[in-house]
């Protein structure tokens, strides 16, 4: 544990002081995206490794934060932090909109309210593409900064606070009922836990990531898109980026989001194949490790 | 006449859905995987199909048995490639197997949809007609072929219930689903069961896909969709409940031709979602659904 703390520390001194070694503003943007990526898979893998459950909708929260900071920006020209404010308070909304089914339903059925919840989100932004933009999107007329780096750093910022929040509350008791909750909710609940207050609050700092992240994100890309935020896509990279990267660590979904971004990039040339290849490493890697690659990191160092 | 129309389309329609959300429900019910690549598999058959169909001289109907045999194939691929070795897996706690059987089956379905867009083709395509013309219905110019749907959708529902509920084979079926332990203490191997459903599940799929792909088109962009039905249907019927999903599939399919003619054809597929949501709120366990 002290070991990974140390790596953790190297990697993210190493990653600040990257602007500063000369590499080219696009490996920069990359990185940025890593980290919003990061962010999100974060978020998920609360819910997934700790809480056991199934969201499917991802990106729900995600569109949730991303529309709410954008139509705050666009319609009602309000001040940027505020737009971010607002458009995480939407995604918390949401995400103790998830919470009530989550606290009555099992597994399968739960993963399927929140697919639903995507699609419903999906349809509402086209129905009323008039205020959203439809399927073209919204364009904001704020953005975070022209400069990449300054941008890198509000991503990099981002990524260090919910690592940290996120890390400190799955390792303490909260994150420990939180797992038997998930793995028995019942004798969770005889043990004298509440286990509805420790699911809605898992959802709620779930939500409050994803949302923030995605009200972020709005404001780096300069337009908020159903392409880019809210399909079933986006929703199934994250996904793969928290599983591949190890379920129940917060940090190994980093990992899995930076493999996921770095290799989309790399086989950028290889144009619709680059997909096949990232999904099959992906579901090789689940099949044959299904702790991923930081269960596979770990599992040396013990050894 | 509109309500005629209604009536006709929204029954060919409905019978499809119950076709293709049937195998989903199958697979659920002997081995408790909910296959995340279903869409996939209806996309794949349906793109062999139109490959074939168009391509060579080979014609429709060779066509559409090509098609029915990549969704055989593309069923075992499944199970023998991703859930098997998931369910096998020791390194997968058992309280977890059904998260990764998702996950996994997810992920496979992605592949399956970028590499049906980048072999065939990402616009949408329809699969050859195998009967062309129309007929006068009560003064309603029908599609023969939406009529064929129809009855292929209900023949092959009815031999599936002959199959489970008076073969042996399909009585195996139907203990594998109430008590797989018992069954194996019955001496029966639980493995031979498992592919038997996998193999009944990529014929029916095969032929939903086909079907679908003549009655609405295919398309890989599809997939998600598709599976996001067939899903609904089956959740809504009940998981695991034929019955069940049959009444959902028909409830479904009026609900979303009733939206596409009445209201506006882009937003069919809304008040069957908002349905769900209901239904998921205050019976979760579906219409006829066992909890």
């Amino acid at each position: 544990m002290k070991n990974q703390r140390i790596i953790v520390a190297i990697v993210l001194l190493a990653l600040a002081a990257a602007p500063w070694i000369g590499i080219s503003d696009y490996i920069i943007g990359v990185l940025t995206m890593i980290c919003f990526y990061g962010v999100f898979a974060m978020s998920w893998d609360l819910l997934f490794g700790y809480a056991g459950e199934v969201n499917f909708g991802p990106s729900f929260l995600i569109g949730l934060g991303a529309y709410g900071a954008g139509l705050a920006d666009a319609d009602l020209g309000l001040p940027l932090p505020l737009c971010v404010a607002l458009g995480t308070l939407a995604a918390v909304l949401g995400g103790l909109l998830l919470a009530i089914p989550a606290l009555r339903l099992r597994g399968p059925y739960f993963g399927l309210i929140t697919l639903v919840a995507v699609l419903l989100l999906q349809d509402a932004i086209v129905i009323f593409a008039g205020t959203t933009g439809g399927e073209i999107g919204l364009s904001v007329p704020d953005i975070l900064s022209v400069n990449a780096t300054v941008n890198f750093y509000y991503a990099l910022g981002l990524l260090v606070i919910a690592g940290t929040v996120l890390l400190t509350v799955a390792n303490s008791s909260f994150g420990l009922i939180l797992q038997a909750a998930g793995q028995d909710a019942i004798e969770a609940q005889a043990l004298g836990f509440n286990v509805v207050k420790y699911k809605i609050a898992a959802f709620v700092l779930s939500a409050f990531f994803s949302g923030l992240a995605g009200a972020m994100l709005v404001f780096y890309l300069g337009t908020a898109s159903v392409d880019a935020m809210v399909d079933i896509a986006v929703g199934i990279q994250v996904i793969i980026a928290a599983v591949l990267g190890g379920r129940r660590t917060i940090i190994g979904p980093v990992l899995g989001a930076a493999f996921l971004i770095g290799a989309g990039e790399i086989l950028r040339p290889l144009g619709q194949v680059s997909g096949v290849v990232v999904a099959a490493v992906a579901l090789g890697t689940i099949l044959i490790f299904p702790n991923g690659f930081l269960g596979l990191l770990r599992g040396r160092h013990s050894a | 006449m509109l309500i005629l129309q209604i009536l006709i389309d929204g029954f060919a329609i409905s019978a499809l859905y119950a076709l293709g959300a049937l195998g989903f429900t199958l697979i659920f019910g002997v081995s408790g995987v909910l296959n995340l690549a279903h869409g996939a598999v209806l996309v794949t058959s349906a793109m062999v199909a139109w490959y074939v169909g168009t391509n060579e001289a080979a014609g429709a109907l060779a066509g559409a048995a090509s098609g029915i045999v990549a969704g055989v194939i593309t069923s075992f691929v499944t199970y023998a490639v991703v859930v098997r070795p998931i369910q096998r897996s020791k390194a997968i706690p058992e309280v977890e197997r059904e998260l990764f059987v998702l996950t996994g089956t997810l992920l496979w379905g992605v592949m399956l949809q970028i590499g049906l867009g980048y072999i065939f083709t990402t616009t949408p395509v329809t699969v050859h007609q195998l009967v062309s013309g129309t007929v006068n219905i009560l003064g309603v110019r029908t599609p023969t072929n939406e009529i064929l749907i129809a009855v292929i959708s209900w023949l092959t529902l009815g031999l599936l219930w002959l199959l489970v509920n008076r073969t042996p084979a399909g009585k195996r079926l139907l203990a594998a689903s109430i008590n797989p332990r018992g069954l194996t203490l019955m001496g029966v191997e639980l493995d031979q069961v498992h592919l038997l459903a996998w193999g009944i599940y990529g014929v029916i799929a095969g032929i939903a896909g086909v079907l679908l792909g003549s009655f609405l088109g295919t398309s890989s962009a599809y997939i998600p969709a598709l599976t996001g039905t067939a899903f609904s249907i089956v959740v809504l019927g009940g998981l695991g409940s034929v019955t069940g999903t049959v009444i959902a599939a028909y409830v479904v399919g009026y609900i979303e031709t009733l939206t596409a003619y009445l209201i506006s054809p882009s937003l069919r597929a809304v008040p069957a979602l908002i349905l769900l949501v209901l239904v998921l709120y205050f019976r979760p366990q579906g219409i006829l659904g066992r909890r």
